[in-house]
């Protein structure tokens, strides 16, 4: 036997090696790296536990959120402290049925925390996913067709120049009556918000994927893809779009975080919902006036709306790292 | 780069022109109706007159370049004659807001300087807190300074302004007592006590714009700070037995410096459209809002020549990015 038939039948036996061991899935490899993230772990949970409690929470709570009591229960039920107020002042006025109390209208807080929070994800998902189909779409179109690659890329940089939160505030005045008109006042005030942050917020999402996709384009099983007659829109889809999956799936988390931002800012600011439909943000706005008597009302939706947010901020880190194969395996 | 810089002006031209036609349109095709606050007793026959005197009467386009002429020459003709007591736009017709009958202009003019301390104070601190956080966290890379800088930024990117500002009011007027939770415009500083109030009530503004700015610059000053650590020259630097305050502070610190400085001219627009929130909350008099006061009251002249001063300032600030960038590093020239 020659040396270099040696050296084959090596090369053989521990290429075999190497396939006998068990098989490790890209996805395996993402979460192991994604679990040494330690920030990006206690991110997800927390936002998991809060979408839990969000979505679950109404079910098994027992107050709701809408009631009003009338009468003498009026004035029984309003503006009773959280319980945990037993601390240091026993003689406050407070209940064992009503955990963190109830408002000036005898609403109990904890059921509107909730009943928001379910609107402040909702508002932010949808807008998430609006702006990401937006900008995955132009994105991809800018990166792949040259021809509309200086059009589109005018197009983002012209709506980058826009002064986005005043004219969100307009659109949000100017808008708010037909739709609500059309559609009804929560639904209208909901597809409005839902469209107007979606709609100013594709920007980033484009940029970073035309660039990926622009290296792609280049790569060898696109132009291997191309001459055996793949037509474009199939080369997008099987080759291109998994391919500049993982930055989409980071503007993803990271358009979920300023999503939520902007609602409550623009509940806030009293442009969002109607009143007596809580968010976390309008649930903030009414207690600003009355934050020297009570100020745990004003605490609990701000407390929930950055820990949200900072959940979702750690676990677009931790994503960015796990879905980067430069990273994984350091 | 004077061509570049040329180009780059003729072609914000256009940009301009195309965002103030998009303003306009949202404005235009919005279904709010102007006249919806007058009483139902007024006579149809009266409010067209109403509308007629408001300017509402022409086609859109006319009232588009009347528009485009009221700000772009007329405007700047009052500011000419401001200065130098000429009389160039003696008897021509101004930017009216509908609120109070007077030119907008003089209204942001009047309400510019209480923005500019805030705000400008709010990054000036942000500033200088920011580089050198990003430059030790920075230098001593995964040391627990830099693991509380990262924390610490994600908070700041985290908090909104709306909760933060609440924050800092319930804890250092109402707990504490500290300052006061309005700002009080009328304040004039003429004396040691006036100052130190003036200053008492800029503290919490800014300390709430300060915190969100120092979150992203510090972040961005580290990662650029790490870009050149590793760099060739560096250790060229050390071989030559530089002392290691000269390298850092000198050698890699001047490069870092390079991209901070443009985000740090891109972010001052921002701070305009993110100060809205923080003026409402400690009730700033400023820009802000006003904005905000005249969407709700529907006073549409300075709801569209306020969003298009912040569009100014965005693309202007952008132009002087680019520009400062090309100055600034000499491997990029833009010809």
């Amino acid at each position: 036997m020659t040396d270099a038939a040696k050296d084959k039948t090596l090369q053989h036996s521990s290429v075999q090696q190497e396939a006998g061991k068990p098989a490790r899935s890209q996805w395996r490899d993402i979460w192991d790296q994604f679990k040494s993230h330690r920030g990006a772990l206690f991110g997800g949970c927390l936002f998991l536990l809060i979408c839990l409690g969000v979505i679950v929470g109404p079910y098994v709570y027992w107050n709701d959120a809408q009631f009003v009591p009338t009468g003498r229960d009026f004035i029984k039920l309003r503006d009773m402290r959280p319980i945990y107020h037993m601390l240091w002042d026993p003689s406050a006025k407070m209940d064992w049925a009503y955990p963190l109390g109830t408002d000036n209208l005898g609403r109990d807080t904890l059921a509107r925390l909730m009943f928001g929070g379910r609107v402040s994800l909702a508002v932010g998902m949808a807008a998430m996913i609006l702006a990401l189909l937006l900008g995955s779409f132009v994105g991809v179109i800018a990166g792949y067709f040259k021809k509309l690659d200086g059009l589109l890329m005018r197009l983002t940089d012209l709506f980058l120049a826009l002064p986005l939160l005043p004219m969100i505030l307009v659109a949000a005045v100017l808008f708010r009556e037909s739709l609500s008109k059309s559609i009804g006042p929560e639904g209208g005030v909901f597809v409005l918000i839902v469209c107007l942050i979606g709609i100013t917020s594709w920007m980033p999402t484009a940029r970073i994927v035309r660039g990926d996709v622009l290296a792609i384009k280049e790569r060898e099983f696109v132009l291997a893809a191309r001459s055996i007659g793949t037509k474009p829109r199939s080369i997008i889809s099987r080759h291109i779009l998994p391919n500049v999956l993982s930055p989409i799936m980071v503007s993803a988390t990271l358009g979920i975080a300023t999503a939520i931002i902007t609602e409550s800012a623009l509940s806030f600011l009293g442009f969002g919902f109607p009143p007596d439909f809580p968010t976390w943000g309008r649930l903030l706005n009414d207690a600003v006036d009355r934050m020297t008597l009570f100020p745990e009302r004003v605490l609990w939706p701000g407390i929930l709306i950055s820990l949200t947010v900072l959940s979702v901020n750690y676990l677009g880190d931790g994503l960015r790292d796990a879905l980067d194969p430069r990273i994984r395996g350091r | 780069m004077l061509t570049f810089t040329i180009r780059r002006l003729i072609l914000s031209v256009p940009t301009l022109l195309f965002i103030s036609l998009v303003i306009f349109m949202l404005l235009e095709l919005a279904p709010g109706d102007p006249m919806a606050q007058v009483p139902l007793t007024v006579p149809p026959e009266v409010k067209e007159k109403m509308r007629e005197a408001l300017g509402l009467g022409q086609p859109a386009h006319i009232r588009f370049w009347k528009w485009l002429v009221q700000f772009f020459w007329i405007e700047p003709q009052v500011l000419i004659d401001h200065y130098f007591g000429t009389t160039f736009s003696a008897g021509d017709l101004r930017v009216i807001s509908w609120q109070t009958r007077s030119p907008v202009m003089d209204i942001v003019i009047q309400r510019m300087p209480q923005t500019l301390w805030v705000v400008g104070t709010a990054y000036v601190v942000a500033i200088l807190i920011a580089l050198p956080i990003g430059i030790y966290s920075a230098y001593r890379q995964y040391s627990w300074f830099d693991q509380m800088g990262t924390f610490v930024s994600m908070v700041g990117f985290s908090v909104p302004p709306f909760f933060s500002g609440v924050l800092v009011i319930v804890i250092f007027s109402v707990q504490l007592g500290w300052f006061p939770s309005i700002y009080d415009t009328t304040l004039v500083v003429d004396s040691w006590d006036s100052f130190v109030k003036q200053l008492q009530q800029m503290i919490m503004p800014v300390m709430v714009l300060a915190l969100q700015i120092t979150a992203q610059l510090s972040r961005f000053m580290r990662a650029s700070m790490l870009d050149n650590l590793n760099q060739d020259y560096v250790r060229t630097a050390r071989a030559k037995g530089l002392s290691e305050y000269v390298v850092v502070m000198v050698h890699v610190l001047r490069n870092s410096m390079i991209p901070v400085v443009t985000v740090i001219a891109l972010g001052i627009p921002s701070i305009f459209g993110g100060a809205i929130i923080t003026e409402q909350v400690f009730k700033v008099n400023g820009i802000g809002q006003l904005l905000i006061g005249a969407i709700q009251a529907n006073d549409l002249p300075m709801v569209q020549t306020l969003t298009f001063i912040f569009a100014v300032l965005i693309v202007l600030f952008n132009l002087i990015a680019d520009v400062l960038y090309g100055i600034l590093d000499p491997r990029i020239r833009y010809d």
